[in-house]
């Protein structure tokens, strides 16, 4: 997958969360749940959906990786290059 | 035997949720033109079979993605709560949400969450890594209370009350006991059923030969008729908004009716056979509580369910209970279904419009009377019309024997 693939499979997984969430003024630099309605369960939600859809475990001391999309563009793309 | 007003308790808001209905009046209208709520559901494992569904604006009060979170119980739950409270004329500044408790009653809770967790993990080989973070908060006991007082920042306390298929009315007398015993100024309180997402539940009532059958699913519920089978499935829930009857009046509440007595008890008995003698000694009780003799009760609503010793089980208890005293029979279920912790709150429901239209909403599907049923009083095919409905007494009981009955009485102020 591209990196903006990976950015669009991260939102499409948000917006499956929250179907009011906007991604127009998203800063790809700074965390998600600053600037979306996210709690920690809602980001639980989003390594289970990457586990589902990617087979991808995702170590918990690793779960900081996803806090902006940047990052988790940056953590995922070698782990989603042959998805 | 009269309290005094800071202990009469109240009903002064419903809100529902019932096959085929979303509100009291709607409910009502229903009941009176004998309309049954009852469709199909075609349910994992089971195949499509008769069952009572709820619709209702599911996002009126909270969003879709609190709906994901939460389970369906909460989801009723939250469209009861705030109906009864809209209906109570309560606004969010007009209770002191400290003082406010929310009492639900459930015949089970989170077997719909567990079943569907396990069918999940079975498209992962059982690998439990994809067992969902949001089963505990799911299916924690107070789940459906708990996610009312999220939704409506109650702080007061909030818990279920456990008890089988009696369990609305056991919640209703809950709230009567805090709010005599001052722990709560308003009670929520009521019952939901998420059942009908329960593959096993069906199972279960199929393999113990009590799951209704019928080509025509609205003729599927048919207490007290010769060609009962058993019992339809049914979702729903109902939620009252209960107070002394001193704040209520203060407020200028409209009230529904007061709780004039109850009555608990267990029969000891059998894991699921009822037994009509300890029902009869439960509606003995309600009635001492209450003050009141038989002659003072108008109608009686039912408990039965469409099995075939239960109904029977039942009449015999009403029949030792009240004798040659007349009094009008009717029940919800053959409408809508049985809708186990909500059956005895929306069953009331269904009668609390009685106070003011006078009307004893009919039994459907009777067409040929099992003779073992008969009571003199039966309301069958179409509303009976009174001069004067003066109380009705609840019947609801359940599994591991136990039996509830409340009887509500037409408000007179002092």
């Amino acid at each position: 997958m591209t990196r903006d693939e990976i950015k669009d499979v991260i939102l499409e997984i948000i917006e499956d969360i929250d179907e009011d969430a906007e991604f127009d003024n998203l800063d790809a630099d700074a965390p998600l749940r600053d600037q979306l309605d996210l709690d920690s369960m809602d980001f639980l939600d989003i390594v289970m959906e990457l586990r589902k859809r990617y087979q991808l475990q995702i170590p918990e001391d690793e779960y900081p990786e996803l806090a902006s999309l940047t990052s988790c563009v940056n953590y995922l793309e070698p782990k989603l290059k042959d998805a | 035997m009269q309290r005094p007003d800071s202990e009469r308790i109240v009903i002064t808001g419903v809100g529902l949720a019932a096959p085929g209905a979303s509100s009291l009046q709607e409910f009502r209208a229903n009941l009176l033109a004998g309309k049954s709520g009852v469709s199909t559901l075609d349910l994992r494992y089971m195949g499509v079979h008769p069952a009572g569904l709820c619709s209702f604006n599911e996002t009126k009060y909270r969003k879709k993605r609190e709906n994901k979170r939460g389970t369906r119980a909460g989801c009723i739950g939250v469209y009861c709560a705030n109906e009864a409270l809209a209906d109570a004329g309560l606004g969010e500044d007009d209770y002191d949400r400290a003082a406010t408790g929310v009492y639900l009653g459930l015949t089970e809770h989170g077997t719909v969450e567990t079943e569907n967790e396990v069918y999940n993990i079975s498209q992962f080989d059982y690998n439990v890594d994809y067992w969902t973070h949001h089963h505990n908060p799911r299916t924690v006991l107070n789940n459906p209370a708990g996610e009312i007082t999220m939704n409506l920042g109650i702080t007061g306390p909030h818990y279920s009350i456990g008890a089988a298929c009696a369990a609305g009315n056991a919640a209703l007398i809950q709230g009567v006991q805090m709010l005599r015993l001052g722990e709560v100024d308003l009670a929520l309180c009521g019952g939901i059923s998420e059942c009908t997402g329960s593959f096993g539940i069906f199972a279960s009532f199929k393999s113990q030969g009590a799951l209704a059958e019928h080509p025509d699913p609205t003729r599927a519920s048919r207490p007290f008729d010769m060609e009962r089978n058993g019992i339809v499935i049914s979702e729903g829930g109902c939620v009252f908004t209960l107070e002394r009857l001193d704040r209520a009046l203060a407020r200028g509440a409209k009230v529904y009716g007061e709780i004039a007595g109850y009555g608990m008890n267990s029969d000891a008995k059998d894991f699921v056979l009822p037994h009509g003698p300890r029902q009869q000694q439960c509606m003995e009780l309600a009635l001492k509580r209450a003050g009141m003799t038989p002659a003072e009760i108008t109608i009686i609503n039912t408990h039965a369910t469409g099995t075939r010793q239960g109904d029977v089980e039942e009449c015999a208890a009403i029949r030792a209970t009240f004798g040659d005293h007349p009094v009008w029979v009717n029940n919800t279920k053959s409408h809508i279904g049985h809708a186990m912790g909500a059956a005895g709150v929306l069953e009331l429901a269904a009668n609390l419009p009685s106070f003011s239209d006078h009307l004893v909403h009919p039994t459907i599907n009777l067409d040929q009377l099992d003779p073992d049923c008969a009571l003199e009083g039966l309301v069958s095919g179409q509303p009976r019309q009174l001069d004067r409905v003066g109380a009705i007494l609840n019947n609801s009981f359940g599994m591991l024997g136990i039996n509830s009955v409340v009887i509500v009485k037409s408000f007179m102020a002092n």
